[in-house]
């Protein structure tokens, strides 16, 4: 029985729950069981943004993935990455764009960046770099990053590259499709 | 197969209520509730509305249901608190047509001020409570609810959380059912004027019913007990979503999992404890079925193992039944920043801070992004109670001996509309002389950009006459109000001193709207002078995450222009005038 827990992180305004929702839609797709958890409100105002994606062919209970039993996070943010890996399994995959945002506290001057981030998760887990940026730019707009994220995933999931593409086509507005599915083969590509 | 929806909770009690036939919605915007009545009004078939606050919501959903439609009201949890008065005696009266009402709690307070549980409320207004565990039962018991509330004349209470409102799972499809109005249209005064010759008439009612709905809980199968074959050495009691987190951490061990939470099924109560030796009662928050159950005489084991503070989850039910903790197999690096929420790049409201801040104002705040200023680096926000509080708290304190010309109170504009009115009222009548500032962003921004009596706008998108917040001031009799620009930090500055000052009531309103509406934007953005900056810092303390100082050593400001709005406050407060216009005349250009 397959079964998988990923988490998705960024910023507010990254595309973070977007990449959750076409996750999740796949799963059903295929007749998984999906549930998602995320916290709006407040929070989403320049805050850290996480979306727990749980997604199995037998059925699932808690909207949240306990501790230790994360099998992916897909990260927009090198600050965010390190801030949830206490949810990973050992096994687990980190994929991660590497973009710094600095938060307030930071530009306040109250505390340091990590600039380190690839190192502390190479001692720690299997991490995929990805450019998301440059290749989002590549795919013609620079904020396909999470779509270029989903690519990358793809690759480690037991999904067909169809299946995929016809979930993009039911989530994604028809007039971003094909920068979208540029974005995907792109992100597949470096996966 | 039947058609299936990935919907979150509050999407999921919209699709119910629709299934059910429900005509009328109604609602004032808060997180975790505000995707409810926002998405019932996208069927066509239910009339929305948002109302100023949760009373007047609640009263036009008991007007409704008088007339016989069914409805659908909800809110946060502290929006019950506001409505409390109406549902307290609608328990009484009892339905027309079949009312859901909605409580959304906040357990953790991702959203909120406090993290109170409202189940209480339903046994203290003796209506029947439901608790759905994951989207489907959110649809599943919305529709069920109006089936209950029509048969037992009563309101009937969901009670969620954020988890469940905010969490998104597969859901069935139903048709909608077409109801016929309830014939409750008809002078019937001992069930709808409650003076107390006929409330002391009601009330027995009310006993009787919820009397009947405790044989209907017993009864009802979605009170269900699970995985018990004869006898356990330990099981649960939950629900919501703690069931969940029950599942996840014993998936194998007996539960009973309750649905209807008031009143308590406690023949199945009974029958599961005979069966289960060591009994946990798994729940968010208050003992509130730990309470009931020990009544009953029954030993459990509740908040000595189970945290009283914030959110369950699949860890704390693990390490409460084994004493065992669970800890991360891998670890965070320590000390990461942390990423709190921000005012966003050219917020109208960060003038006004930046300004208050300077005069040492001492500022009574309210609900709303604004709450924010009293973070650092602004801290510039020294109270937050509840919505609308900080008019009453300013005039309390200069009433008290505060300064006045050193007080003032803030609130939005939603805010406004939703309780300060009666705020300026009391200042007036009272011969008070405190200032009051309304932050008018044209939107209720925190709760994600809706619509309110000021905006001229309706929840169902049709446009409708704007409530001038300038004349209702005037209305109750403040004579000084007038208006800033709050990118202007000079004038806002003036007007400020100048209204302390003056030893009458005034009101000040700002003029710009929240950048997350308006399509409008100043059309430039800054740049950093670097041969004239001197690395002070006063431009970074304007907490806008497109300015910051950079380099090691001698650091020097940037400005993100990809971040930057334009709003030119940064550039107001900067001592050497080291952070310019782009478009190079050091003069900014306003739309």
């Amino acid at each position: 029985m397959k079964s998988y827990n990923l988490l998705f992180a960024g910023v507010g305004g990254q595309g973070v729950l977007l990449a959750s929702e076409v996750i999740s839609a796949l799963a059903m797709n295929r007749g998984w069981d999906v549930k998602k958890s995320e916290i709006h409100g407040m929070a989403q105002r320049g805050g850290s943004v996480v979306s727990h994606v749980r997604i199995s062919e037998t059925q699932v209970f808690s909207p949240t993935i306990p501790l230790g039993e994360a099998t992916h996070l897909v990260s927009f943010e090198e600050l965010e990455t390190l801030r949830y890996l206490d949810h990973m399994s050992p096994q687990g995959l980190v994929i991660m764009n590497l973009q710094r945002v600095n938060p307030m506290t930071v530009l306040a001057g109250a505390a340091e960046y990590p600039t380190n981030a690839s190192e502390l998760i190479k001692e720690r887990l299997r991490l995929i770099e990805v450019n998301g940026v440059e290749l989002a730019q590549k795919a013609g707009n620079p904020r396909a990053v999470n779509t270029v994220l989903l690519g990358v995933l793809s690759k480690d999931l037991p999904f067909e590259e169809e299946e995929w593409i016809d979930t993009f086509k039911q989530v994604v507005p028809p007039k971003i499709l094909e920068i979208n599915l540029k974005a995907f083969r792109l992100g597949r590509e470096a996966g | 197969m039947a058609q299936k929806l990935f919907l979150s909770g509050d999407e999921a009690i919209a699709r119910g209520a629709w299934e059910a036939g429900v005509k009328f919605a109604s609602a004032y915007p808060g997180t975790p509730s505000t995707d409810i009545v926002d998405s019932a009004a996208k069927y066509p078939e239910i009339y929305a509305q948002w109302s100023p606050n949760e009373k007047v919501a609640l009263e036009v959903g008991i007007g409704a249901s008088r007339a016989g439609v069914r409805v659908l009201v909800a809110m946060k949890h502290v929006g019950l608190n506001v409505a409390a008065d109406p549902f307290m005696t609608f328990s009484y009266t009892g339905v027309g047509g079949g009312t859901l009402i909605v409580s959304a709690d906040d357990p953790g307070m991702h959203s909120s001020q406090n993290e109170q549980d409202n189940r209480t409320y339903a046994r203290m207004a003796k209506v029947p409570m439901l608790e759905p565990a994951d989207p489907e039962e959110c649809r599943r018991l919305a529709l069920f609810a109006y089936q209950l509330s029509e048969e037992y004349d009563t309101p009937v209470l969901m009670r969620i959380t954020t988890r469940i409102a905010h969490g998104k799972g597969i859901v069935n499809m139903g048709e909608r059912q077409e109801v016929e109005p309830a014939d409750s249209w008809k002078a019937d005064t001992e069930k709808w004027v409650m003076l107390p010759t006929f409330a002391r008439m009601r009330h027995p009612k009310v006993e009787e019913s919820i009397q009947k709905l405790a044989v209907l809980s017993d009864q009802w199968e979605e009170n269900r007990i699970i995985n018990l074959d004869g006898e356990a050495d330990f099981g649960f009691i939950s629900s919501g979503v703690p069931y969940q987190y029950v599942r996840e951490a014993f998936p194998e061990s007996p539960v009973l999992k309750l649905t209807m939470t008031h009143p308590l099924p406690e023949e199945k109560i009974r029958e599961f404890a005979s069966k289960v030796k060591r009994l946990y009662v798994v729940e968010e928050l208050d003992p509130f079925l730990e309470m009931a159950i020990k009544a009953m005489g029954i030993k459990v084991i509740g908040k000595e193992a189970f945290p009283i503070l914030g959110e369950l989850s699949t860890e704390l039910v693990y390490e409460g039944v084994t004493g065992k903790e669970r800890k991360p197999l891998i670890n965070v690096p320590e000390n990461l920043p942390a990423r709190p929420p921000t005012l966003c790049a050219g917020c109208p409201h960060r003038g006004v801070f930046t300004v208050l801040r300077k005069l040492k104002v001492v500022v009574m705040g309210d609900i709303g992004c604004y709450t924010l200023a009293g973070l650092p680096p602004l801290n510039a926000l020294h109270a937050c109670v509840c919505m609308g509080a900080g008019i009453g708290m300013a005039h309390g304190a200069t009433m008290a001996g505060a300064p006045s010309d050193k007080t003032v109170a803030i609130i939005g504009d939603s805010t406004f509309m939703h309780s300060g009115i009666t705020g300026v009222m009391d200042i007036v009548y009272n011969k008070g002389v405190a200032t009051v500032i309304v932050l008018d962003n044209s939107t209720t921004a925190m709760t994600g950009k809706q619509d309110h009596p000021g905006t001229g706008v309706t929840l169902k998108g049709e446009k409708t006459k704007k409530v001038s917040i300038e004349a209702i001031c005037r209305a109750v009799g403040v004579e000084r109000v007038r208006y800033i620009d709050p990118y202007d930090l000079e004038e806002t500055q003036k007007v400020l001193k100048e209204e302390l000052e003056a030893k009458e009531p005034s009101v000040i309103i700002t003029t710009r709207p929240c950048t997350l509406i308006t399509k409008e934007r100043p059309g430039i953005t800054y740049t950093v002078d670097e041969d004239k900056c001197i690395g002070c810092g006063q431009c970074s303390n304007v907490a806008c995450v497109a300015v910051f100082l950079s380099g090691n050593g001698t650091k020097v400001a940037k400005v993100d222009p990809l971040l930057c709005y334009g709003c030119g406050v940064c550039a107001q407060v900067c001592p050497t005038k080291a952070i310019v216009s782009t478009n190079g005349d050091g003069k900014e250009k306003r739309p």
